[in-house]
């Protein structure tokens, strides 16, 4: 029930933006979220941006994943 | 002639023969059709004979990287070349809808004529029947194909065997995602091109060159790799497993996938071919296809094992789930 | 061609797969944790990702009442094909309602008699579709959780200042909190952990799930779709379940927060009003349903046409209730697979594109 995406704003007017995913572009509603901008990325469903992608958290998040990663290749060998 | 199709047009009489020498002869210039009799005359054929047959029913009728002439080439030629026969000849009934303008007919046409030409293949004999406004979706056209099978090469599911490598000669999805975008419901941009195209080029050469390493051929069309995978599985009575990790899809068919939630493997395709071949020879048959403009993306995309039968994919994640049959038409949906 | 998709292939990577299955099963006991997955989308990525034959032995997903359209009464597709077929009204729905089968019938079989159904990807669109159309009614079925709510409400609200009068919803809305806690309280179902959904928590911050967590001792992780959200929020699970501790935790920081999205949360509090709601095969659950306000009655498709959504008995052998419900495991229903199958489904949870019924039935009771 909570099929969505992570899209980069190209373009913004009143109300609404042009998001592009691999490529795919597409016009969404913004009515749901406060000032976004051009270059901001954000999450995508039934064609509304639901909520803002923190870069910062996402790459707080993956440093995470790496450490278990590098972790769990050590107990291998 | 009249900017549109009317019902006179298909009733045998002046209108009828107007079209057919005014339009439909301009674009298939060739001896056998020329004299316009009831039947073409192929003359003497050696070799064994293949026939298919299919039709083309595609809205919008022109779509990015092709459209509904070209498609009915392509298809024709295809079904043919995944059997191992060069078509030699085709059939083109057309149903056009009263009110079609007579542009959109002239467009399939030209795109007919190019895909022949490219293949190789004679329009040899046709037939147009005009159906009353409504009763038609614009334009349908039905085709026979007659190929001569290349050095005696011939479909051999039972040969399948635990090792032979499941080959894939290109991206997946393209087709469906190209005519999704051009019927507008989507609201989306994407430079996302068809990739009807004739396979004979790509496919036939590889028969005499990797003699007893081809085992079965097929296109993937309506229902994707998924399905055409699970047929090709029924009948060698063989398990598949796929790799995720090596499954081609182009990044903004990719995209389109993840926003409405499809699965590529569902997606139909008009200008590819799965092959299941020998393991040895894999590698090497998959160089082959790069070779050629439609196999550069060519990829091993899975292979044969033992025990059981059915269409299994290993996920990303390390983990395996079954790849079956979908119920009904990729939707977008929410959930 | 194969490009790396930012955010969403990061979130796939092989190796880090390997080491949370390798973490997960080195944490788990000496009986499988029995987790729930509350949402339908995580039912459909655990197994798209193959992710259950993973787990086998250290972890049990139960798949919980996340599908809206599983939850959805069968008189509500019996509601909308009267407007469909008796008040001639277009309909517009997300693809996921087509094959869903209400009493007798399905949209999808009523198309093929002439009912006129659009599959659309917003309700936006439907709002588009109504003002294109001004001589038709365009009815919206306006099924989802609180992810959909606002999107909902939007098109509402849109519908509202743009004058388009033709347009109205049929709404099935209801809020997952409640149900989370009826399931909790449930002795039958026990459950060890929630992995919670992300995209409702995007709506409504993942505090929401506190007072699950608090009352009921069951550790709640908030986690993202890909397979390695997926993955480390069930980690976390486990984790949490070692430390016997019980808390709310945030494995999708990247987009949910604590209060969620105030915009949102306004926007459905305007549009939309709290109400005791039926969930398919668990009964009423108080204030699980959210209704359209008084003052959009003229978008409420139920005051325009005067029609009710029935909430009918269901037909006896169906145990989707208790799939639903986590008690039983699609294969342990006596229909599965054979008297319900995709092609001709008994019930909602096979026929969803992810009803846990289907979700098992096309990836593999693996």
């Amino acid at each position: 029930m909570c099929l969505g995406v992570p899209a980069k704003i190209l373009e913004r007017s009143d109300g609404t933006a042009v998001v592009e995913l691999g490529g795919v572009r597409r016009e969404i509603s913004v009515m749901l979220i406060d000032d976004v901008s051009v270059g901001e990325w954000v999450i995508v469903h039934a064609g509304f941006a639901l909520g803002k992608l923190s870069e910062e958290e996402a790459e707080q998040t993956l440093a995470l994943f790496r450490e278990i990663a590098d972790s769990g290749e050590f107990r291998d060998s | 002639m009249h900017d549109k199709i009317l019902l006179s047009h298909g009733e045998g009489g002046k209108r009828t023969r107007d079209l057919i020498a005014k339009v439909i002869a301009r674009h298939f210039d060739n001896p056998v059709l020329s004299p316009f009799f009831d039947a073409g005359l192929l003359g003497r054929i050696e070799g064994e004979i293949a026939f298919t047959t299919d039709g083309y029913v595609v809205t919008p009728p022109f779509f990015p990287g092709g459209d509904i002439g070209r498609l009915a080439v392509c298809g024709t030629v295809n079904d043919l070349a995944v059997c191992g026969a060069k078509a030699v000849a085709m059939s083109c009934g057309l149903i056009l809808e009263e009110g079609l303008p007579l542009d959109t007919l002239e467009r399939a046409l030209a795109g007919m004529r190019d895909a022949a030409k490219e293949a190789g293949v004679t329009v040899a004999c046709g037939d147009t029947k005009v159906v009353e406004r409504g009763k038609g979706d614009g334009i349908f056209i039905t085709t026979a194909g007659v190929g001569v099978s290349v050095d005696g090469w011939r479909p051999a599911p039972s040969e399948i065997r635990p090792g032979d490598r499941i080959l894939l000669t290109g991206t997946m999805g393209d087709h469906q995602v190209a005519v999704l975008i051009a019927r507008q419901n989507l609201a989306i941009e994407a430079p996302v091109l068809s990739d009807v195209a004739p396979l004979s080029g790509l496919l036939l050469p590889l028969l005499p060159r990797f003699a007893g390493k081809v085992r079965f051929m097929r296109d993937p069309t309506r229902g994707g790799v998924g399905v055409t995978l699970n047929e090709m599985a029924a009948a060698a009575n063989a398990r598949f497993v796929l790799d995720e990790a090596r499954l081609p899809v182009r990044e903004s068919v990719r995209g389109v996938c993840e926003i409405f939630g499809f699965d590529p493997l569902y997606l139909a395709n008009e200008g590819k071919a799965v092959l299941i071949v020998a393991g040895d020879a894999a590698e090497a048959i998959v160089a082959a296809l790069r070779e050629h403009a439609y196999g550069r993306e060519a990829a091993i995309i899975g292979e044969v094992r033992e025990g059981g039968s059915g269409v299994r994919l290993r996920t990303l994640a390390g983990g395996v789930r079954a790849v079956d049959y979908p119920v009904g038409d990729q939707l977008p949906r929410i959930c | 061609m194969n490009r790396r998709m930012k955010y969403i292939d990061d979130f796939r990577d092989p190796a880090t797969a390997r080491a949370l299955v390798e973490r997960i099963r080195r944490d788990a006991g000496d009986a499988p944790v029995r987790l729930m997955e509350v949402c339908g989308t995580h039912t459909v990525a655990i197994a798209r990702g193959g992710i259950r034959p993973l787990l086998s032995g250290a972890v049990t997903m139960l798949s919980g009442p996340g599908c809206p359209v599983c939850v959805t009464p069968d008189g509500y597709i019996d509601a909308a094909i009267a407007l469909g077929t008796e008040r001639g009204a277009l309909l517009a729905s997300f693809g996921d309602m087509l094959r869903v089968p209400g009493t007798s019938s399905s949209l999808e079989k009523e198309k093929g008699a002439g009912l006129e159904v659009r599959v659309v990807y917003s309700p936006l669109d439907a709002v588009t579709l109504a003002a294109a159309t001004p001589d038709r009614e365009v009815v919206f079925l306006g099924v989802g959780f609180e992810t959909t709510a606002p999107a909902i409400g939007g098109s509402i609200k849109t519908a509202s200042v743009r004058g388009v009068a033709n347009f109205s919803v049929l709404s099935s809305v209801r809020t997952i909190p409640e149900a989370m806690g009826v399931l909790a309280a449930d002795p039958e179902v026990r459950i060890e952990g929630f992995l919670c959904p992300a995209h409702v928590s995007v709506v409504i911050g993942t505090d929401a799930y506190r007072p699950v967590a608090e009352t009921y001792g069951i550790p709640c992780v908030v986690a993202g779709f890909e397979p390695l959200d997926i993955l480390m929020g069930i980690s976390m699970l486990l984790r949490q379940k070692k430390e016997e501790v019980a808390r709310v935790e945030n494995e999708y920081s990247r987009v949910a927060t604590a209060t969620g999205n105030r915009k949102a949360q306004d926007l459905i509090r305007d549009v939309f009003v709290p109400c005791d709601t039926g969930w398919r095969g668990i009964g009423v659950i108080p204030g699980s349903g959210l209704r359209i306000a008084d003052r959009y009655a003229s978008f409420d498709a139920e005051k325009k046409f005067g029609v009710s959504v029935v909430f009918a008995r269901e037909k006896t052998a169906c145990r989707c209730g208790d799939v639903l419900k986590g008690k039983i495991l699609p294969v342990d229903c006596p229909l599965f697979g054979k008297a319900c199958v995709p092609e001709e489904p008994y019930g909602p949870c096979m026929v969803s594109s992810e009803g846990s019924c289907a979700s098992y039935y096309k990836y593999g009771a693996l």
